[in-house]
């Protein structure tokens, strides 16, 4: 409630400090010579808005982050004095009953004679306290307000200052940006060295068995954590979705590009990204109904021992989400190739395949690339396909159509539900997030230089 | 340097021809392989798309009818034993009162309501059918005695009067009736005892039992006890309050960088920084976000567990390079021209950027934020390290109440025990969040198309 | 002097010294007629091409010269919604007929565009580009001496013997045009097509290509499409002058350019239209 009647004063605050700058200004450029006032109307409005928001907006600030701690200190002064030191779940109930009869609702049982002098006493000085703060902001509004009135004359620069703040705005907002990677890299190494204080760093990264024991009684035995299990498993269904997805997706990418008649391709294109846009739980979903089961029984067709849920069927999966990436990105590159070469390899009676092989390719080769690198760190960042369709069986083995388990699925099974960061068994999921972090950087900076260093050499 | 041979003469260029000719059906044999090739690659994609819809469509569309038991239960005065709802006495407090109403209610759940359930089913029941009472109970979803009870606390009066309801009938015999478990498999690896099935078939038979428009997908909660009353409406606010989040911090926040990015930054180090981070930022696994939110969010500044604002606030982190790089796009095709008048108007770079430059990408704008909106909605990784995969029966208030969204419901419908049941009901919550997706894209093309013949 | 370096390369045979009327006609087009989509681009355009000797084709732009440069070798066959009419033969051969393949059409008929287009390859496999596709080398020798003789002939030779594996996109225009020219002649044409072949160049390039050409005409019957009426004057024997996609006159170039017959052609070439 509190806090619409605040929204409501403030914009009414708002509304009246932007009419007295724009009357103000109004009425001094009446005054002042034709066209020597420097800014428009509006802007002395702005200008004045913000200065009465500002000081207004930090009061009420204050008052939201410290309000709670005052009143909390005002009810303690009421509570006996064993129940403020015992502390804990009772203390906290006894607040919250305090509270409950401050605000009128009351509470079931019998009132502790302390509790309706407490729940009295907090809802007079809540009632002061609001009062106060309303009076500080509305009267430093005011006064800033006031203020910023009088700054107006012709040659306040009411726009430029505007601008100013507008400005410091935008790059504030840009600003997070790097927050956010530094709060990514940040939150990954500080996890991941407390990690480290369980499990060797030679441990993690060359461990050849993944067993984190779950063990509630805490004690010495954390179980095993070695990545390169979880690490083969990535790399495996990497390389399956890349089979699938590289030859598939450049050449529908060269058939649309090159040989679909403009009809075909603006139907074909938008059909296949469509794979695109499908939420890859969605996929996930699928290689477990459908993909799982067609290639385990495609395999005893054949007399293999395919596991439906395997290395196989979320790689396979894993391409053909990736089809649509590859092909658009090759299809960009491909339109950048300069038409003049091909039509100089026309000129020379190459045919179409000719020319495509042996010159579209090449010429694209280093923007292919670049594709390829950031659909490779996309695999390798996937994680609900594999969670639902590799089988989460974190054991090295070379055999694709075996389960296995990849650093993302680790990261998911370790984490869940999970928030006490208290021992190894969840602090790894940051040791291997911060893996996956570093893998998928590298991959992205070199595409992304790739990719721009060719678009570069075409401009 | 005069030793160049003489140039070509008749019979040279004639060995010449001979040459190009002779691989010439070699060279098109190439050219139509390599042709084919494409084409079955086309074809190939074009396939997974048609069997990946069908799969889904073909297992969910059935699971939008369900089973329905119409019969006429009597709320007997016999099983009902306490049936007068507790009055506010003047001078009691309204926690006092709270507490005794949710009392009488909790005795109410004590009773035993199967026994209506039960009489209600052996009213409609063709006659001479042998069955017990455990094994008709399982006809009926378990949620519908509760369903009831819950008539029965609205309305008090209905003691002793006789009411026309219709049961959900249990998640088995949706399975049994839809043919989604093998009706030949024999009796140890059935989910129904054998009365119960032929109960459920003689039901139906007589039209006790009907098939009608699932409503309780759109309008229920997650059930684990009661399948067959199990909906999206939970996970349904969960992802709408997410959504909320991402536009109103995601779109603001994301076309302010790209403006400053594009139309202030000075040409520095620091902005070509900020660039390549953005550039990077859009390719780090999402799975990565959701550990900044584990780290962040929920350990360092104490936010609740499962909540919506949380998922949002890390979604918005996720959405935020793709709607600055968009941003900045539809930015940069801004033509110089309309920059050069308005600033050779007089105008400040502020006025251009706000009055001339924005108002024209906007259609640009809008595309970009509803396709990283659309891509934030079908996100499930990083909600499972934020605690959004937690089973909640409610649907959340606020954006702080514990929820869960679509896609999450989806990966913890699709672990559920009852396979036979749920395989079918995941498929009709992805249609449900395909369907979003394909309005969102829709309303994103509609509105391009129609901003653009305006502008 | 680049000039100078180009003179050592003389080819030793001279051009024909048959007067133009009597050459034999290597190509022959009647009423031929292109339209893009709806719109007519060409109109009844009908011309011989003489042998071993370079024709220009000079018009103001648009006139729908280049438009019948690409027909010559079907070039615009890879426009979409291209439609030519009327019949050009190669050799008395229909170049449009069904029976024709047009892979083996343009390995007869060469050609060179407005802007230097090498591919991103060394400028050794830019020349071998077109041997290799056509299978013309028996061997690596073989392929050697075709890559030598074609840049020797193109006069790149010397200037680029030291770095014949460093990509031809490091070669300044002129020389990149040179490399074109020379990867053209690398597959043995007859007829060589330029299409403003200096148009991208700057005049002491272009002065160098000129020379080229009229050594080239030794062996290879030429046509070129020009803007510069100066360039036409100074390397060909016949001129064609377009204008709004019909062809105006044909004729001798220096009785074009000295006695027109057309008002139209006095007019351009006197720089009233263009």
């Amino acid at each position: 409630m509190n806090s619409y009647v605040f929204a409501a004063l403030l914009l009414a605050l708002l509304a009246i400090a932007y009419q007295v700058g724009w009357a103000r200004s109004r009425a001094l450029a009446g005054t002042a010579p034709a066209r020597s006032f420097h800014s428009r109307p509006q802007y002395h409005g702005t200008l004045v808005v913000l200065w009465t928001l500002i000081p207004a907006l930090l009061i009420l600030g204050l008052w939201t982050l410290f309000g709670d701690t005052v009143f909390r200190n005002y009810i303690l002064g009421f509570l006996p004095a064993d129940l403020v030191a015992a502390g804990g779940m009772p203390l906290e109930q006894a607040m919250q009953r305090v509270r409950a009869i401050a605000s009128g609702f009351g509470v079931a049982g019998q009132l502790a004679p302390y509790e309706q002098a407490a729940g009295d006493g907090l809802r007079q000085f809540q009632l002061i306290v609001l009062l106060i703060v309303i009076a500080a902001a509305a009267g430093t509004a005011i006064i800033a307000l006031l203020y910023a009135r009088n700054r107006i004359t012709a040659r306040l620069r009411a726009r430029n200052e505007v601008e100013i703040f507008v400005r410091f705005l935008l790059l504030a907002c840009s600003a997070i940006a790097i927050l956010t990677t530094l709060g990514i890299v940040a939150s990954l190494v500080t996890e991941a060295f407390r990690f480290f204080t369980f499990v060797s760093p030679i441990d993690f990264f060359f461990g050849t068995v993944w067993n984190p024991v779950f063990s509630s009684s805490g004690g010495g035995a954390h179980g095993q954590y070695g990545l390169l299990p979880l690490l083969w498993g990535t790399l495996m269904v990497s390389a399956i979705a890349m089979l699938v997805a590289l030859p598939l997706g450049l050449m529908s990418a060269i058939y649309l590009n090159q040989y679909a008649s403009p009809r075909v391709r603006s139907v074909v294109k938008p059909v296949i990204e469509i794979l695109a846009g499908i939420p890859t739980i969605v996929y996930g979903f699928f290689a477990l109904v459908t993909m799982g089961p067609f290639l385990a029984g495609a395999g005893a067709m054949i007399g293999l021992d395919v596991s439906a849920t395997s290395a196989l069927t979320a790689g396979v999966v894993m391409g053909i989400m990736i089809i649509p990436f590859i092909s658009s990105l090759s299809d960009d590159i491909l339109n950048q190739v300069p038409t003049a070469m091909r039509d100089g390899s026309y000129g020379l009676g190459a045919t179409q395949a000719e020319t495509i092989r042996r010159v579209l390719l090449p010429a694209a080769l280093p923007g292919i690339v670049g594709a390829f690198l950031l659909a490779v760190s996309r695999a390798i960042g996937e994680t609900m396909i594999v969670v639902l369709a590799a089988g989460n069986s974190p054991v090295l083995r070379a055999n694709p159509l075996e389960p296995i388990s990849t650093v993302t699925v680790s990261i998911v099974n370790q984490l869940t539900g999970d928030t006490d960061f208290a021992g190894p068994q969840s602090l790894v999921a940051f040791a291997l997030g911060l893996t996956l972090f570093v893998m998928t950087l590298i991959l992205n900076v070199v595409a992304l230089m790739i990719v721009r260093r060719f678009r570069e050499q075409y401009e | 340097m005069t030793d160049i041979p003489a140039g070509i003469d008749r019979s040279e260029s004639a060995e010449r021809r001979a040459r190009v000719r002779a691989g010439l059906a070699r060279r098109h044999r190439g050219e139509m392989t390599f042709r084919g090739l494409g084409l079955a690659a086309i074809v190939l994609a074009l396939g997974f798309v048609a069997i990946f819809f069908w799969t889904i469509l073909s297992k969910g569309l059935p699971s939008f009818m369900q089973p329905v038991v119409h019969v006429e239960a009597f709320f007997d005065p016999a099983v009902i034993t306490n049936p007068a709802p507790p009055v506010q006495a003047v001078g009691q407090s309204d926690a006092d009162f709270r507490a005794q109403s949710l009392k009488w209610q909790r005795d109410l759940a004590g009773l035993n309501w199967n026994k209506i359930v039960e009489a209600a089913l052996r009213r409609a029941m063709p006659a001479g059918t042998e069955i017990d009472s455990k094994q008709i109970l399982t006809v009926v979803e378990t949620s519908e005695r509760h369903r009831l009870r819950e008539m029965f606390v609205a309305d008090p009066s209905l003691l002793g009067k006789t009411v026309k309801v219709d049961l959900l009938a249990s998640a088995n015999v949706d399975s049994w009736l839809k043919g989604n478990i093998d009706r030949d498999l024999p009796d140890s690896q059935q989910q129904l005892s054998a009365p119960a099935r032929a109960l459920a078939d003689a039901l139906a038979a007589n039209g006790t039992i009907t098939m009608r428009f699932a409503w309780t997908i759109f309008a229920n909660v997650d059930s684990r006890a009661a399948p067959a009353a199990a909906g999206l409406a939970g996970a349904f606010m969960g992802s709408l309050y997410m959504m909320l989040v991402v536009i109103l911090l995601a779109v603001p926040i994301g076309v302010a960088s790209a403006i400053y990015l594009e139309e202030y930054a000075p040409k520095s180090r620091l902005t070509d920084l900020i660039e390549v981070n953005i550039n990077n930022l859009a390719a780090v696994p999402s799975i990565v976000f959701g550990l900044l939110g584990a780290a962040v969010f929920i350990n360092t500044f104490h936010l609740p567990l499962s909540a919506p604002l949380v998922g949002g606030l890390v979604l918005t982190l996720m959405t935020l390079p793709t709607i600055i790089i968009a941003t900045r796009g539809a930015l940069q095709g801004v033509s110089p021209s309309l920059r050069q008048a308005a600033l050779g108007l007089g105008a400040s770079k502020t006025q251009m950027v706000f009055h001339h430059v924005l108002p024209v990408t906007f259609p640009s704008i809008l595309t970009a934020t509803i396709i990283g909106v659309a891509q934030a909605l079908g996100e499930t990784a990083p909600l499972l390290l934020i605690g959004m995969n937690a089973f909640v029966a409610s649907v959340p208030a606020t954006p702080l109440d514990q929820a869960t969204a679509l896609p999450v419901q989806v990966f913890l419908w699709q672990g559920n025990e009852n396979r036979n049941f749920f395989e079918a009901r995941t498929s009709a919550a992805i249609i449900v969040l395909l369907g979003l997706m394909i309005v969102l894209n829709a309303v994103a093309i509609f509105l391009r198309t129609r901003l653009e013949r305006r502008a | 002097m680049l000039a100078g370096k180009v003179k050592m390369t003389q080819v030793s045979d001279t051009a024909p010294t048959t007067p133009l009327a009597q050459r034999p006609i290597r190509v022959s087009a009647s009423d031929v007629t292109v339209h893009y989509g709806a719109k007519q681009a060409l109109f009844g355009v009908s011309i011989d091409i003489p042998d071993r000797a370079v024709t220009s084709f000079i018009g103001p732009s648009g006139c729908g010269k280049s438009t019948f440069l690409r027909c010559i070798n079907r070039m615009n066959d890879t426009i979409e919604g291209c439609r030519v009419g009327g019949s050009i033969t190669l050799d008395g051969e229909d170049v449009y007929s069904p029976a024709l393949d047009v892979v083996e059409l343009r390995a007869r008929v060469g050609m060179v565009f407005q802007k230097p287009n090498p591919f991103p390859k060394s400028i050794y496999e830019n020349v071998a580009y077109g041997p290799k596709i056509h299978g013309l080398a028996r061997s690596k020798a073989d392929l050697d001496e075709i890559v030598v003789t074609s840049l020797r002939k193109a006069g790149l030779f010397e200037e680029v013997k030291d770095r014949l594996h460093e990509p031809g996109t490091g070669l300044s225009g002129g020389q990149q045009q040179r490399l074109c020219i020379a990867r053209a002649i690398a597959v043995g044409p007859e007829v060589i097509l330029m299409d403003e072949p200096c148009s991208a160049l700057d005049p002491i390039a272009t002065a160098v290509i000129e020379e080229l050409i009229d050594e080239l005409r030794a062996n290879y019957t030429i046509i070129i499409v020009t803007h510069s009426m100066q360039q036409a004057a100074r390397v060909s024997q016949k001129t064609a002058f377009f204008h709004l996609g019909k062809l105006i006159e044909e004729g001798r170039t220096e009785d074009i350019f000295t006695n027109p017959t057309k008002k139209q052609t006095q007019d351009y070439i006197t720089g009233r239209i263009g």
